[in-house]
């Protein structure tokens, strides 16, 4: 049963698929930080000239914005209906 | 009066009053021809003052040519060309006259060689756009059209005050670089940082823009801030505040995008943090970030274009635009999901995109000023925008779940709108050098570098990998953040509320109390001569006599 509903979605969307597309994913990572072997990274300002600083960079300073998304979503975040009313009666 | 040319704008200024004039057929032609016919005016514009008018006891210069104004005017025109084309079948004429007298006032501004000519295509840019908002014709965008034009009419005035006392303090009313300091200045400034989107009044722009109709919001994207990066760009190039308003601008719009539900908001908050890396770049000031900056709204008006014809015509087909609402779309509309992952790739800088080889200048200028902590701001920055626009866009709106829509692609007109600017997306990218020569200054630029690209990549990939792996956290929620328009939108109602019922309560008390008053007064006043009254009484025989002798006495008394 569960084969045939796998079988009616589109193909992008299967396990399988998706499964393939994580391994490309990672190969393409990896390849990325294995370039780096090949090409001469010249840094600038001390931090950025250890191995793979864009790829930890990037992953990091990602995980920090989300992180911090978050928490400040607990103070900012309102039901979408919040306006909803105040403009209406007066 | 010197008129050696026609003024570009103009073609698009008057077009718009003649649009609702035209029948079916003939104005569509003309939605398409009056942004050609000026992208041609402006392409054939020689370099110098071409108009010069007398005004009171200045000259007013409409007509300014250089590269920096062409390079403006050129991409303003091929946007009102997609944006007609995208907006080909939208029934609300007006949305489509006030867009192009909002198109042709950006390009009166981008042309504009004084301030004063800068101050009135400034305001009728803010009429026009606040007329595309209200043509959505929903309760919503007639309320946000409202906030939108009050807050760009006191930014109006800001620059107003600004202006004048500039002229008072310098004789002149040329626009030229200028330098921070003087009042005047420092209000020049503020009145051109409102339009930026820049704090603290910059939650006018996720306000209104997506409350605009799926043609509207397209053509909002374009011109109001870019217009204003580039008065930036000609008035204060190299000032050094624009770095760190351009930073927090950067995050701003990262954290807020990362944070919303509603698509059109995404990229509303995605467009303040674009801006944020032209600002930062003309706050920097070198040659090479004026060029990057320059290049970056170019490219940046039209991937931003694409997102949003992405989003208008998911919105167009569906008439949905919360991220909780949608999913599974590549599924049915295979082409608007392309196009809008081509937009999110530019603007995501990835290789072979337009904002790889714009974007990628400011950072270089960053390092070559030796500005540490602004390169690793940017840095981080670069792979944040992957994260808030480059993937949630087209990750929650055409893949995340399937939500069982199966809408077809837009109809031909708007297809076509999309393929046009997704093909100079990558065709900007592939082969930068056109755009390249179009830049106010000469440009020794290589984005194409084995370093540059594997950074580029690496950096992208990896904040990917932070997206798939945080998905959890970032789960959609029906909900809103509270913005600086909290102030006027909530707490200004409540305080106004507060205050009238104060004054009204004083108001009755006041009132009451004198209505009091004067019912005693009245009362006092006529008591002798009611029924019962000292004056109403009959009095006895003795008393009166004792009264009159008594009034008599005190006569005599008196006169002798």
């Amino acid at each position: 049963m569960s084969d045939l509903s796998e079988l009616d979605k589109h193909w992008l969307v299967r396990k399988a698929t998706i499964k393939k597309l994580w391994i490309l994913g990672l190969l393409m990572l990896a390849l990325t930080v294995v370039a780096e072997l090949r090409v001469h990274m010249h840094g600038e300002f001390g931090l950025d000239e250890l191995f793979a600083f864009n790829a930890w960079y990037g992953l990091g300073t990602c995980a920090i914005m989300v992180v911090g998304a978050k928490i400040l979503g607990y103070v900012l975040k309102r039901p979408d209906t919040y306006y909803e009313g105040d403009d209406h009666d007066h | 009066m010197i008129i050696d040319a026609f003024p570009p704008g103009l073609v698009l200024v008057f077009g718009a009053f003649l649009l609702p004039l035209l029948p079916g057929p003939v104005r569509a032609a003309a939605i398409l021809l009056l942004p050609l016919t000026t992208l041609a005016l402006i392409i054939s514009l020689p370099d110098g003052n071409l108009v010069a008018i007398p005004f009171l006891d200045y000259e007013l210069n409409p007509l300014r040519s250089d590269k920096l104004g062409r390079l403006f005017g050129i991409i303003f025109s091929i946007m009102a060309f997609a944006g007609g084309l995208f907006a080909l079948k939208q029934e609300r004429v007006a949305e489509l006259s006030a867009a192009f007298l909002y198109a042709g006032s950006a390009i009166g501004v981008a042309f504009a060689g004084d301030l004063v000519t800068v101050f009135i295509f400034w305001e009728m840019m803010a009429i026009g756009s606040g007329i595309v908002i209200w043509s959505a014709a929903t309760p919503a965008s007639f309320r946000a059209s409202m906030r939108y034009t009050l807050v760009h009419f006191a930014g109006g005035v800001v620059l107003m005050f600004g202006i004048a006392m500039t002229i008072v303090d310098t004789g002149s009313i040329a626009f030229e670089p200028m330098r921070v300091g003087s009042i005047g200045t420092w209000l020049i400034l503020a009145g051109f940082l409102v339009n930026a989107g820049a704090p603290p009044l910059s939650a006018w722009l996720p306000d209104a823009y997506p409350e605009a109709s799926f043609s509207g919001s397209v053509f909002l994207s374009a011109f109001t801030t870019k217009t204003a990066v580039y008065v930036l760009l000609r008035g204060f190039p190299g000032t050094e505040i624009l770095i760190y308003i351009g930073v927090f601008m950067i995050f701003y719009g990262i954290i807020y995008a990362l944070l919303e539900n509603d698509m059109r908001r995404i990229l509303a908050y995605s467009i303040i943090n674009q801006v944020g890396f032209m600002v930062t770049g003309i706050g920097i000031g070198t040659e090479l970030a004026l060029n990057g900056a320059a290049a970056h709204a170019f490219a940046h008006i039209i991937y931003k274009a694409l997102l949003l014809m992405s989003a208008g015509s998911v919105m167009y087909m569906t008439g949905k635009r919360k991220c909780t609402d949608l999913g599974g779309l590549f599924q049915s509309m295979p082409l608007t999901a392309t196009c809008g992952i081509v937009g999110a790739l530019a603007i995501s800088a990835f290789p072979l995109t337009s904002g790889f080889v714009t974007k990628s200048m400011i950072a270089q200028a960053a390092v070559d000023q030796h500005m540490l902590y602004v390169w690793y701001a940017l840095a981080a920055a670069s792979a944040g925008v992957f994260l808030h626009a480059g993937i949630k866009f087209p990750w929650f709106v055409f893949f995340q779940k399937d939500s069982g829509l199966r809408p077809d692609d837009p109809p031909w007109n708007m297809r076509w709108a999309m393929i046009l600017f997704a093909g100079l997306c990558i065709g900007i990218g592939v082969h930068p050098a056109p755009l390249y020569a179009l830049l106010p200054f000469e440009i020794d630029y290589v984005p194409y570098t084995g370093p540059h690209v594997v950074a580029m990549l690496q950096l992208l990939l990896f904040s990917g990998l932070a997206f798939f792996l945080m998905l959890p956290l970032m789960k959609r929620t029906l909900t809103l953040s509270l913005d600086f328009d909290w102030f006027y939108r909530k707490l200004g109602t409540v305080a106004a509320l507060a205050v009238t019922d104060k004054i009204s309560r004083i108001r009755n008390r006041a009132e009451a109390s004198g209505r009091r008053l004067l019912d005693t007064t009245i009362a006092a006043a006529t008591r002798p001569v009611k029924p019962r009254g000292a004056l109403a009484r009959n009095w006895e025989t003795g008393s009166m006599v004792l009264a009159v002798t008594v009034a008599l006495g005190l006569f005599a008394l008196l006169f002798f």
